[in-house]
């Protein structure tokens, strides 16, 4: 583990991470969260879905990271790899397993790279990635926001080459878990780290949340965190399993869906998401 | 058990034939009109152990319907039962898929894969609903994936599990729903105009009749997502099959031009 | 020491982007009403933005639409998650966010206002945000405020004492307010305003366009001297 994972999970961070409840806003405002006994199954369930999704595509953008920053200071001039097709028209094999069989090679994506240039269209391929797995425009819209402020922040407390390129690739903001990822790259962390952090970081902002709208005991609600930290272990390893990009972790979570869009229509919100 | 069935239409001379049908017990299929199928499963199953393989594909310009007769109940038995369906389908192909409710019995351990791959131009609905056991029954464990892409793009990638404590009852992923399903639609880029529904639209309003939906909709238990890319999702979690249908149904005639 | 006053060394930004004046003061004193006036005022001479920060709702959007004063695209609400003085002082990114967003939309613009979500005395606007700051007191708090501090009453760089029409009613005596104030501000200035008598507040519109007419003379003139603010 690297330090610097410490300033990047810590909620002072200066990245707006602060007005985001993940859902848990509108929760509290339907009920589905009381008290710290729904607020744990809540963000257990969201650890498992949500933060699995995120730090798996985290942990793939600070491989990708890692590699740009490495050949821009080693080899400059080195070329990447084109982004791998889908395989469309891919053959059918009656016989074939249906497990993942292929192996990991970081950067590998699943979509035809569209940019016409290297590392750029890498990330776009991984950010598409993420897009597949957010079928809720709200949610997209916020963890692009919050990805582009993390990035707007990052670029001048770890200045680096390798985030640049996600910044040029997709200007609106490339996905939060993403952004997450190239940052942790370029402070020094592992792809593990950078899992830990971003699943840390997908329950300790609604738990926050909560906190404050329900006036929960902060105590109590820090006890319920605890009580998460083996499942935190687990969800970064599982994070990390080493697989094609088309491959990572796809957990949906229906209701986060509907609490999303809800809270879009709520005409009182304290929080963007 | 190990089956492998295969559908695959063809056109000719314009018209959709169905050049291949092959059924591999228990993977029934009946034609049922022109461009209809029926899946008619002629054992109980899947049990624990079985691996079920269905292959689908829908040629450039040839349409396919694909139902069931009934719900698919899964039951336990010696080891995981695996079912696969794997769908390609044309430019300007139309397909929908729409088989009955995955049943989830008590003790099952059920692993669900589809992979969808779309050409450009192409036309598809895609129906998945899952019950979370019989009336009363508390449901074994299963872990659907769901991929789909448009000319090798994602579009859209979801993994449900039931019988994981860490999800089940959570209010972040089913709430207390029973069922979970969803209906992923794809239309060809439509002529008129995007349109937006009035976001927070009831069940009263009328459908949209041209372009395609930008504003998600909103109903109880139920949510139409414009994907980012060119597709719609109808989301919806319900107490039972019965409403879990009946709010993909109003979904869907909300994600589609009608 | 000021917040700003010594800040001066941040030389504007050389593609010219528009002064970003903070307005913050606690819940009811008048924040909006002041921004409200000051779009009012300067809107036929400056092209403005605003961001308001709101912790309700876009209710100060929406007040600030109703009055009319502004293009509502110009105006752009931010959650702040329950913590107004979070978004303004620790972690300013989505307020940099959203002012950037009105530059890319309309710019350039002359200015931006931050309006804070309603907060305590020790609410001022990080240096990283805005190059200037006012805050907002009324006299309905009491007269004791000015005298009790804290960083917002010390350091703003105007100090604007509303709601003067209501000293008599609650027995604040402006002159203690007026001297406490200098006492604790070092020099710098304090208004007197009733923005419901005048809704035009002039002499705070006045104090705005002069920082606004300095930082886009040292835009100008990047290595020359710099131009005093009217009143400051």
């Amino acid at each position: 583990m690297n330090a610097a994972l410490l300033l990047l999970a810590d909620s002072r961070l200066p990245a707006g991470g602060h007005g985001h409840s993940g859902g848990a806003e509108e929760a509290v405002r339907v009920g589905a969260i009381t008290g710290p006994g729904d607020l744990a199954r809540f963000l257990r369930g969201r650890l498992a879905t949500a933060g699995l999704v995120a730090a798996a595509l985290s942990a793939a953008a600070c491989a990708l990271a890692a590699r740009d920053d490495a050949s821009a200071v080693d080899e400059p001039g080195r070329s990447y790899e084109p982004g791998r097709s889908d395989e469309p028209g891919r053959s059918y094999e009656p016989g074939r397993s249906y497990e993942p069989d292929r192996s990991y090679e970081p950067g590998r994506s699943g979509e035809p790279d569209r940019s016409g240039g290297g590392a750029e269209g890498e990330w776009r391929g991984l950010d598409a990635e993420a897009d597949a797995r957010a079928a809720s425009p709200a949610q997209r819209g916020a963890s692009r926001t919050q990805g582009r402020l993390l990035l707007r922040s990052a670029r001048r407390i770890w200045p680096s080459p390798a985030l640049d390129a996600p910044a040029r690739a997709v200007p609106q903001g490339v996905h939060h878990p993403i952004a997450l990822g190239a940052v942790s790259a370029a402070a020094g962390c592992s792809p593990h780290d950078a899992a830990l952090a971003t699943a840390y970081t997908s329950i300790t902002g609604p738990a926050t949340a909560a906190v404050r709208l329900l006036g929960l005991d902060p105590v109590v609600v820090h006890r319920v965190l605890a009580g998460l930290v083996p499942d935190l272990e687990s969800v970064a390893r599982t994070a990390c399993a080493r697989t094609a990009w088309e491959d990572l972790p796809a957990h949906a979570a229906p209701a986060l869906d509907l609490l999303a869009e809800q809270h879009l229509r709520t005409e009182v919100r304290l929080f963007v998401s | 058990m190990d089956a492998r069935a295969a559908i695959a239409t063809e056109s000719a001379g314009g018209r959709t034939v169905l050049g291949t049908l092959r059924s591999d017990p228990p993977l029934t299929m009946r034609q049922t009109g022109p461009v209809t199928v029926h899946l008619v499963s002629t054992a109980a199953g899947p049990l624990g152990g079985d691996h079920l393989e269905l292959r689908i594909d829908v040629a450039p310009g040839t349409c396919l319907e694909i139902a069931s007769v009934a719900s698919t109940l899964v039951l336990p038995g010696p080891g995981e039962s695996v079912t696969v369906v794997e769908a390609r389908v044309g430019a300007g192909a139309t397909l929908r898929y729409a088989p009955e409710p995955t049943v989830l019995a008590a003790g099952c351990a059920h692993r669900m894969i589809v992979r969808l791959a779309l050409e450009e131009g192409a036309s598809v609905t895609w129906r998945e609903e899952i019950v979370f056991g019989r009336y009363g029954e508390r449901p074994g464990t299963c872990h659907s994936r769901f991929d789909a892409t448009i000319g090798g793009v994602p579009l859209l990638r979801q993994e449900f599990v039931v019988g994981d404590p860490a999800v089940d009852g959570s209010p972040a992923v089913y709430g207390d729903a029973r069922c979970v399903g969803s209906v992923l639609v794809v239309r060809p880029e439509p002529p008129g105009p995007p349109f937006a529904d009035a976001p927070a639209a009831g069940r009263t309003d009328k459908p949209p009749t041209s372009g395609r939906l930008t504003e998600p909709v909103l109903a109880e238990g139920c949510v139409v997502l414009p994907l980012a890319g060119p597709g719609t999702l109808v989301s919806a979690l319900a107490p039972d099959a019965a409403a879990l249908r009946e709010r993909l149904t109003w979904g869907e005639a909300r994600a589609t031009r009608s | 020491m000021s917040a700003n006053h010594d800040d001066r060394h941040d030389s504007p930004d050389p593609h010219g982007r528009a002064l970003r004046l903070g307005v913050g003061g606690p819940v009811g004193s008048g924040k909006t009403a002041l921004v409200a006036a000051l779009c009012r005022t300067l809107g036929p001479v400056l092209r403005l933005g605003v961001v308001t920060n709101d912790i309700y709702t876009t209710e100060d959007a929406d007040f600030l639409r109703r009055a009319g004063v502004l293009d509502p695209e110009r105006i752009i609400a931010v959650q702040t998650g329950c913590c107004p003085h979070t978004a303004i002082r620790d972690d300013i990114a989505a307020n940099l966010d959203a002012v950037e967003s009105l530059e890319e939309r309309f710019g350039p613009l002359d200015l931006v206002i931050v309006e804070s979500g309603g907060d305590n005395l020790t609410a001022t606007f990080s240096r990283g945000l805005a190059d200037h700051q006012i805050f907002v007191l009324d006299v309905s708090g009491g007269d004791k405020v000015p005298r009790k501090g804290g960083p917002g009453v010390t350091t703003a760089d105007l100090l604007v004492i509303n709601k003067t029409d209501l000293a008599k009613h609650v027995g604040a005596d402006l002159t203690v307010m007026s001297r406490d104030a200098a006492a604790v501000r070092e020099g710098r200035p304090v208004l007197f305003t009733s923005i419901r008598e005048v809704p035009e507040v002039y002499s705070v519109a006045e104090w705005v366009h002069g920082v606004v007419e300095s930082w886009a003379h040292a835009r100008e003139h990047p290595h020359g001297p710099a131009v005093p603010t009217t009143n400051a």
